[in-house]
């Protein structure tokens, strides 16, 4: 690399980020509106790539090679395994292969839109001192975010649920790759990896299907004691 | 140093009493001890009260919050509290001694005893806000505690559950009202707020939540609702504790506010006090008339003597806002004299009445009767009590009432038009309790002491064990020394209230020893000391004259039968007789007392049935609206316990990007 970076050079290395967040934030969108749960893996997997592209571009324009680990691990963990092991998952268990809304697709898209308005409204103003780069990004992460709790608000299953947690991770993420100098980044990917598989283990390892023949975490609230 | 030790003596006693189990002689060591401790902590209040310049050293210790040590200074005022706590503390203890055998379950008691002494005495003894407080909520937790002993009754957990609450909603009171008076920069320890000056609306919140709080413990109306139920659940020993002591530490909270750490209180405020000082006087002492059960009526009659004492000091803080120093030193000693008497008369009844309840089991006025011939000593003493609380000379309890009459006498010279008219109107109010309240003992004393027994219980009763005569016959002689002496305990109040009220003062200045000349000698004096020694004087020539002159011949003759013709105990009055006229006259709109009588049809064999209907005005007004609020407030409030998983998550989702617009919304403007 070179010691001083061509003024085209720093616009490219803007444009290209840009792209690659956005791709991230319209992985996001289509989340919202797949109607097959084998189709939301595949968007979340696609998602996932779109992360681990942006985290290599970041490494590379910032001189922070620790950056590529996050890289390999959105890479590896989130496109690959975390995708198969679900797609194994709902094979195995039997599990509805539709997606529960609970609120129309169409509404939700709506939303996601004035989350995303908002999230641009909000971050913009606030991070005017900081590089140009870091705002888009941020405002694109939060954008992420917001549509990631969206994601598991709006839907029923538990399987998209999990997807949805995972996208807003990927959010967080995307935001914490993007600010130069943030400490822990690597740290940060390692542990939601961890947390994510571990909920996923949970989901195998207590056999909700076993038990109480469904996914959908309304038929849970009975047994948790508090209703009839 | 005598403090400190005493203090943590008492707090190692606590442990004692835990690992007490069920041996009695260790229960009786523990109440020992207590005495003991109890009698240090006296010696040391009297002794500084002994010296004029009033303030001790200041202790500072290294426990508490760590950016804070804990402050502790006794100075005249707390000194004086620290005479009358442990005074009927010592009683209640060398009283204990013997009682708690007769207590169902001793083993409930015992440990907190000591703990509930220990609280009262650091509430005293606290030079700084945080260690008021928390010693404040010792009191509280440890005497609630006490209230739940027999928590096997019903009644008593639920006078216990509106204790908490109540002592809850106090501290939080004096919490808001010292966090008031600490200000921004957080001077937490008492000379730091001495020194502040307060905004107008600060100073008016922190005189409001101060009466809120301290009132609240005190049993001042509409606050007293928790007192009457919770000080007659706890042991008798207990009960005489809170009523005769913890009450006062309470008005030592509202004194040390009102007059030394926020000393800038206006007149109007002085008047709002002095006029909720009467009411409480008046509605406590209905109350007190209206009870069939002797620790009700003892816990009521609390409520109007606190009334009484509150009087003085509202008249107190009006005077000095006025400019009227020693008319304020004289309201204030009245008050503080009322409260000295009020403790120990109290204090007395209380421990008769437990030795009545030992004795007979009963403490319903209807199953009593006749005691006076069976406990003899406490009979004796009671009676001295009824007079004291009376408030008939030459006792203590009349002294302190004239006193606050005298003061009371001099409101209208104020130049506000709302004291020239409202001092008549409270001291008419003081009158009509004073009136009521020995209305009160007579039916008290009579229909427990006197008449015939009106069950077998009390046809049996039996006396009490020594200790628990002892003390309500010392309790009994102080009452009379305090009545006989009046010039040397208004000398020692004087001292008190010398750096409250800025004036040096002495009610007796005039005259001169033993005559109480409040405001001129031409105006009113009184010697309990001459009224004493000339009473026994013509009790003496009176009985030489009967014995010199009178006849020795044995005469015979039909011994007067009281009224009643035939022997049965039914025919006498009864407590519910006794109280009907004042019911009647008194209750009927204030109570909305409805009589009904249930005849049965001719033929019918069945008695005849008289019903009393009271209801409570405060209770129904306030309590049960503001109860009924709550449960409306918890029921919305219990709807979100059972939610599903995806409406919390879309709650928390809502309120974040409700956050995230205000933040927008401001940011762009």
């Amino acid at each position: 690399m070179a010691a001083s970076p061509s003024l085209l050079g720093e616009q490219f290395s803007y444009d290209l980020a840009h792209l690659i967040g956005a791709t991230v934030l319209m992985a996001g969108f289509q989340l919202l509106y797949q109607r097959r749960l084998f189709a939301v893996l595949n968007t979340f997997a696609f998602q996932a790539l779109a992360l681990a592209a942006a985290a290599a571009w970041q490494a590379h324009i910032q001189h922070a090679p620790h950056l590529y680990v996050t890289a390999v691990i959105a890479l590896v963990f989130k496109a690959l395994i975390v995708p198969f092991a679900l797609h194994w998952l709902v094979e195995k268990l039997g599990i509805h292969k539709n997606v529960e809304t609970a609120m129309s697709i169409g509404w939700t898209m709506m939303a996601g839109v004035a989350l995303v308005a908002l999230s641009i409204l909000l971050v913009l103003p606030v991070t005017a001192n900081a590089a140009a780069l870091t705002r888009e990004s941020l405002a694109l992460a939060m954008s992420v975010v917001l549509l990631g709790l969206l994601m598991m608000i709006t839907r029923h299953n538990a399987v998209t649920q999990v997807v949805g947690f995972m996208a807003l991770e990927n959010g967080l993420i995307l935001a914490a790759v993007s600010a130069k100098g943030m400490p822990l980044v690597v740290e940060i990917s390692v542990a939601f990896s961890v947390l994510v598989a571990m909920t996923l283990f949970g989901i195998f390892f207590f056999r909700i299907r076993e038990r109480f023949d469904t996914l959908d975490l309304a038929d849970l609230e009975t047994y948790r004691g508090d209703r009839e | 140093m005598l403090i400190a030790a005493a203090l943590s003596a008492l707090l190692a006693l606590a442990v004692l009493g835990v690992v007490a189990g069920a041996e009695m002689w260790r229960h009786r060591l523990v109440y020992f001890c207590c005495m003991i401790a109890s009698l240090a902590l006296l010696l040391s209040g009297v002794k500084h009260l002994g010296q004029t310049p009033g303030t001790g050293p200041a202790i500072v210790l290294p426990i508490g919050l760590p950016w804070m040590a804990a402050h502790f200074r006794l100075d005249n005022l707390s000194a004086l509290f620290m005479v009358v706590v442990n005074l009927a503390s010592a009683a209640a203890s060398a009283y204990g001694i013997g009682y708690c055998s007769h207590l169902p379950e001793p083993r409930r008691v015992t440990p907190f005893y000591p703990l509930f002494l220990f609280g009262m005495n650091a509430v005293l003894i606290a030079d700084d806000a945080f260690m008021f407080l928390v010693a404040w909520e010792f009191m509280s937790l440890a005497s609630w505690l006490l209230v739940l002993a027999d928590h096997k009754n019903a009644e008593n957990r639920r006078a216990a559950f509106i204790y908490l609450v109540m002592a809850c909603f106090g501290t939080f009171c004096l919490l808001t009202c010292f966090g008031l008076m600490a200000g921004g920069e957080g001077g937490y320890s008492f000379p730091a707020m001495r020194a502040a000056r307060l905004e107008p609306v600060a100073g008016f919140l922190v005189v409001l939540m101060a009466l809120l709080g301290a009132g609240s413990k005190a049993g001042l109306v509409p606050l007293h609702a928790w007192l009457p139920l919770a000080h007659p659940a706890a042991p008798s020993h207990v009960s005489a504790l809170m009523s005769g002591v913890m009450t006062k530490v309470a008005l030592y909270g509202l004194i040390r506010i009102l007059f030394d750490l926020h000393a800038q209180v206006q007149w109007a405020w002085g008047a709002a006090i002095m006029v909720i000082g009467g009411i409480t006087a008046v509605l406590g002492v209905l109350y007190a008339i209206l009870q069939d059960d002797l620790k009700k009526l003892l816990a009521y009659s609390t409520v109007e003597n606190i009334g009484v004492a509150v009087i003085g000091l509202g008249l107190a803080i009006a005077f000095k806002a006025s400019g009227e120093k020693t008319l304020a030193a004289l309201a204030l000693v009245a008050g503080l004299y009322h409260m000295v008497n009020h403790s120990l008369f109290k204090t007395l009844w209380f421990l008769s009445a437990g030795a009545v309840i030992t004795a007979t089991g009963q403490r319903d006025l209807g199953k009593l009767g006749g005691l006076a011939k069976r406990m003899p000593w406490n009979g004796v003493a009671a009676l001295v009590g009824a007079v004291a609380i009376a408030a008939l000379p030459p006792l203590n309890g009349f002294v302190s009432e004239w006193l606050i009459f005298q003061s009371l006498f001099k409101g209208p010279s104020l130049p506000h038009w709302a004291m020239k008219f409202g001092v008549p109107v409270v001291g008419a109010m003081l009158a009509l309790a004073a009136a009521l309240a020995a209305a009160c003992f007579v039916r008290a004393y009579g229909i427990v002491f006197l008449g015939r027994p009106r069950s077998r219980e009390a046809a049996e009763a039996h006396q009490v064990p020594l200790t628990m005569r002892w003390t309500v016959a010392f309790l009994a002689l102080l009452c009379v020394v305090l009545g006989a002496i009046p010039v040397t305990v208004t000398d020692a109040l004087s001292h008190v209230v010398t750096p409250l009220t800025g004036v040096q003062f002495a009610v007796s200045a005039d005259l001169g020893w033993p005559w109480l000349s409040p405001v001129s000698s031409t105006r009113g004096s009184y010697s309990g000391t001459v009224l004493v020694m000339t009473g026994v004087a013509l009790c003496a020539i009176t009985l030489m004259l009967v014995r010199a002159f009178g006849t020795t011949r044995l005469r015979r003759a039909d011994a007067w039968d009281c009224g009643h013709q035939e022997d049965i105990p039914e025919s006498q009055y009864t407590g519910q007789s006794f109280s009907q006229p004042l019911r009647r006259v008194f209750c009927s709109s204030l109570f909305s007392v409805r009589e009904s009588v249930d005849m049965p049809e001719p033929g019918d064999n069945r008695p005849a049935e008289l019903q009393v209907r009271v209801v409570d005005p405060v209770w129904v007004g306030l309590y049960a609206n503001i109860g009924r609020v709550v449960d409306f407030f918890a029921d919305l409030v219990n709807r979100i316990q059972f939610l599903t998983v995806r409406r919390y998550l879309l709650m928390m989702f809502t309120t974040l990007v409700f956050m995230l617009l205000v933040v927008a919304v401001r940011q762009s403007r």
